[in-house]
């Protein structure tokens, strides 16, 4: 049992965190955003250089094979400065999906590239009736005179205008989910895009007869290789939501000391200081279930699943919940858009509809739920 | 980062599991895993086995005679016990003034209490909350006053646990008026059997007789028997709530208590099918179980910061606040799972000898265990009182 991190980790932290500082004021927040799907950041070229993006993949793939603490250092510190590049969307699900399925030619094609930062992707894994059930794909690939033709929909799709590549869920003729690359601008394809509501950069693909070559199949079954990168993911978000709740009651609490109302500081009176507390306690057991989930990515993928599905749905309802308090408490100022908070707060709301909200995962572990 | 117990640590585990099956008496087991009262006798019996062990101060070190171990051993062997239905170790003598004599108490005071606490010679009560002192507990009001080389102590303290049982009280006096509230309390060890000392039992909402009242009128207390210096006694209880409050969380007697009530609500029928499978009884049973992944979590950070010598200040307090919240969850879901069975009261088979045929005996509980439940969040400084403690000392407000 140890919570240490390593000297390494201690660095890679440090490192990330003073970068973040630097350069993600909430300015450059601004441009960083309204720049997204354009060209790669000056940011983002430095998380290559650094390693940041080499960092969760293994070295047989050209990673540095960093474990589920590291990945939960680099979420948080994402999290806390609320760094609107594409870490998840844009590296991580597409990158493991690559590692664990595509071939050498196809990691070099675009893992390689992916991983120095020279361009991002995306994953279409949710459609429209779906919800968040990866595995209920209507999209269908069927092979016809040696050629893939996928035909479908996927909803919501993060990263998708900047992504160079869009790795595909669809069901193949086996009845088995497949998984496969569709360059952007392929013929057949069409992408509405929108902002989500905390501001992340996405779009809607949809597919009619599109065409693509035999080696455009990463996968004709993805699923084991897809729950896993799932989880990854799930443990990653629940570590930039404690980086987020973090910043969320830092700022309320500095808000509510300097704040003054009947002649005193907000944070002298008890109601509030019991509240800020409260949001503490929320943080501090999350805190927990995302080490949980940082380090169950190595289990099997029954019990990786259960802690996994436990972190995500618990980290949910405590986002949610520092996200209303943090309003609340920074009262009307809270409401503006010009409040750095509220930007946290719309982020840790929307946390939850990322990989599966409460409900989802609350009900994965009432499934499996270890009754003596 | 990881989270799995050492080898050495997991063999400490079997070690103790085979202990508690093999040394923990079949009676005793069977009082506390049906949530009966246990009698002085049963205390004192299993905590002479453990004591025999050497395993009964757990938290002390070896040259006082205790085993030695680490905050990550005691917490194994909390959660062992709990698993194995042992009685807690009714903790006034080994667990509270103990470390206190050792940190302030002379050598005389050493060489007398000590062994006889580990020898289970003297049962100890804790004489601190008083009619108007309770959360605020340093405006308490009990009077010391020098005659030679004694204290005449006269007031009242109150809450007194399992004070009906026992012959030595650690007990706060004001030794100074003048002095600013906190300044003036000093820190005295009594004897329950000096003239001028009373005792009335409190009894609970839940029946049982748990607590007291002790009434303190002209007792002559020796000045050899005042820890520490005079007006140095709120640095002593300071001490005492800052000490080893690892266990607070009480994770051991939480998982204890979800494991019953999963079996429980499995064997429960509702509408011909375990009550488990009801959604709305069901989800809350999940959500009980995502608070205890997340508690025993937390609850290992702060034991593996005590581990690495840092002393678990307001985060005590975290682990307080949650650890009761979830305790009394279970016990009103225990509750709630009984259904009907929740309402018939058998005060004479939770508290004394009578017999109650199987059934009944299961379900004889629940009940009173859920009104019980309700000191977790009051006692060892109500919720509030520790909510206050965070907001001060690690949100500076």
């Amino acid at each position: 049992m140890d919570f240490a991190l390593t000297d390494e980790q201690r660095m890679l932290e440090e490192t990330l965190t003073r970068l973040v500082a630097d350069q993600v004021s909430p300015e450059q927040r601004r441009t960083l955003l309204n720049a997204a799907g354009t060209e790669t950041s000056a940011l983002w070229r430095t998380f290559a250089e650094l390693g940041i993006l080499h960092m969760p993949f293994s070295e047989d793939v050209g990673g540095l094979g960093g474990d589920g603490t590291d990945l939960m250092i680099i979420m948080q510190a994402l999290g806390r400065g609320l760094v609107p590049e594409p870490y998840l969307a844009g590296v991580l699900l597409p990158g493991k999906l690559l590692a664990l399925t595509a071939s050498s030619t196809q990691q070099q094609r675009w893992l390689t590239p992916l991983l120095e930062g020279e361009h991002q992707l995306a994953l279409a894994w949710q459609e429209h009736h779906a919800r968040y059930d990866a595995f209920a794909v209507s999209t269908q690939a069927i092979q016809r005179n040696g050629q893939w033709l996928l035909t479908g929909r996927k909803d919501v799709v993060m990263n998708l205008k900047a992504a160079a590549t869009t790795l595909v869920t669809a069901r193949v003729e086996s009845g088995k989910l497949g998984l496969f690359i569709v360059p952007a601008g392929t013929a057949g394809s069409t992408m509405h895009h929108y902002r989500t509501m905390d501001d992340q950069s996405a779009g809607d693909l949809t597919l009619e007869n599109v065409t693509l070559a035999l080696d455009n199949c990463l996968s004709e079954d993805v699923s084991n290789a897809l729950s896993e990168v799932l989880a990854i993911g799930r443990a990653a978000l629940c570590a930039e939501a404690i980086g987020a709740m973090e910043t969320a009651c830092d700022q309320t609490l500095a808000y509510i000391k300097e704040r003054k109302q009947f002649g005193l500081p907000l944070a002298a009176f008890q109601a509030l200081q019991h509240r800020m507390v409260d949001m503490h306690l929320h943080l501090e057991q999350s805190r927990s279930m995302a080490i949980l989930a940082a380090t169950s990515l190595t289990l099997p993928p029954h019990e990786r699943d259960y802690k996994i599905a436990a972190a995500k749905a618990y980290c949910g309802e405590s986002a949610r919940f520092i996200a209303e308090q943090a309003i609340q408490l920074h009262g009307a100022m809270g409401m503006t858009d010009e409040c750095y908070v509220s930007n946290y707060a719309k982020h840790l709301v929307m946390f939850d509809h990322y990989l599966g909200d409460s409900d989802y995962h609350l009900e994965t572990v009432s499934e499996r739920l270890e009754v003596a | 980062m990881n989270l799995t117990f050492s080898p050495e640590e997991q063999v400490f585990r079997t070690e103790v599991r085979r202990f508690l099956s093999d040394s923990l008496p079949g009676d005793i087991r069977e009082r506390v895993r049906l949530g009966r009262y246990l009698r002085a006798d049963d205390h004192l019996r299993w905590q002479n086995i453990l004591s025999e062990q050497g395993w009964l101060a757990s938290n002390w070190p070896t040259e006082h005679g205790g085993p030695g171990w680490g905050p990550v051993q005691r917490h194994i062997f909390d959660e062992e016990c709990a698993a194995a239905h042992a009685p807690t170790v009714v903790p006034f003598g080994v667990n509270m003034v103990a470390p206190v004599i050792m940190k302030f108490g002379t050598a005389e005071q050493q060489q007398h209490y000590l062994p006889r606490i580990l020898n289970n010679q003297d049962w100890w009560c804790q004489g601190y909350s008083e009619p108007g002192a309770g959360s605020d507990l340093a405006s308490l009001t009990t009077r010391a006053v020098r005659d030679g080389e004694h204290y005449i102590v006269n007031g009242q303290k109150t809450w007194t646990t399992l004070g009906q049982h026992a012959n030595m009280l650690f007990c706060l006096v004001r030794t100074d008026l003048a002095a600013k509230k906190q300044a003036g309390i000093s820190f005295l060890l009594i004897d329950m059997q000096t003239p001028g000392i009373s005792v009335r039992p409190i009894i609970t909402l839940d029946g049982a007789h748990e607590v007291n009242e002790v009434f303190l009128d002209n007792v002559r207390v020796p000045v050899e028997n005042r820890v520490g210096e005079e007006g140095q006694g709120w640095t002593c209880a300071k001490f005492l709530l800052t000490h080893e409050r690892t266990g607070i969380a009480g994770l051991g007697h939480a998982k204890q208590a979800l494991r019953h009530l999963k079996s429980l609500a499995s064997r429960i029928e509702h509408r011909g099918k375990p009550l488990l499978t009801l959604p709305s009884f069901r989800q809350r049973v999940v959500k009980a179980e995502l608070e205890l992944m997340a508690l025993e979590v937390t609850n290992l950070r702060v034991i593996a910061a005590a581990r690495n010598g840092s002393a678990p200040g307001a985060e005590s307090s975290l682990l307080k606040v949650r650890g009761s919240e979830l305790r009394q969850e279970l016990s009103e879901l225990t509750r709630r799972a009984l259904g009907p069975a929740a309402l018939p009261f058998f005060p004479e088979f939770l508290h004394g000898e009578a017999s109650l045929d199987e059934g009944l005996a299961q379900r004889a509980a629940g009940s009173a265990q859920y009104f019980n439940r309700r000191k977790l969040s009051i006692y060892g400084g109500a919720n509030e009182i520790q909510k206050t403690i965070v907001a001060k000392t690690i949100l500076g407000m």
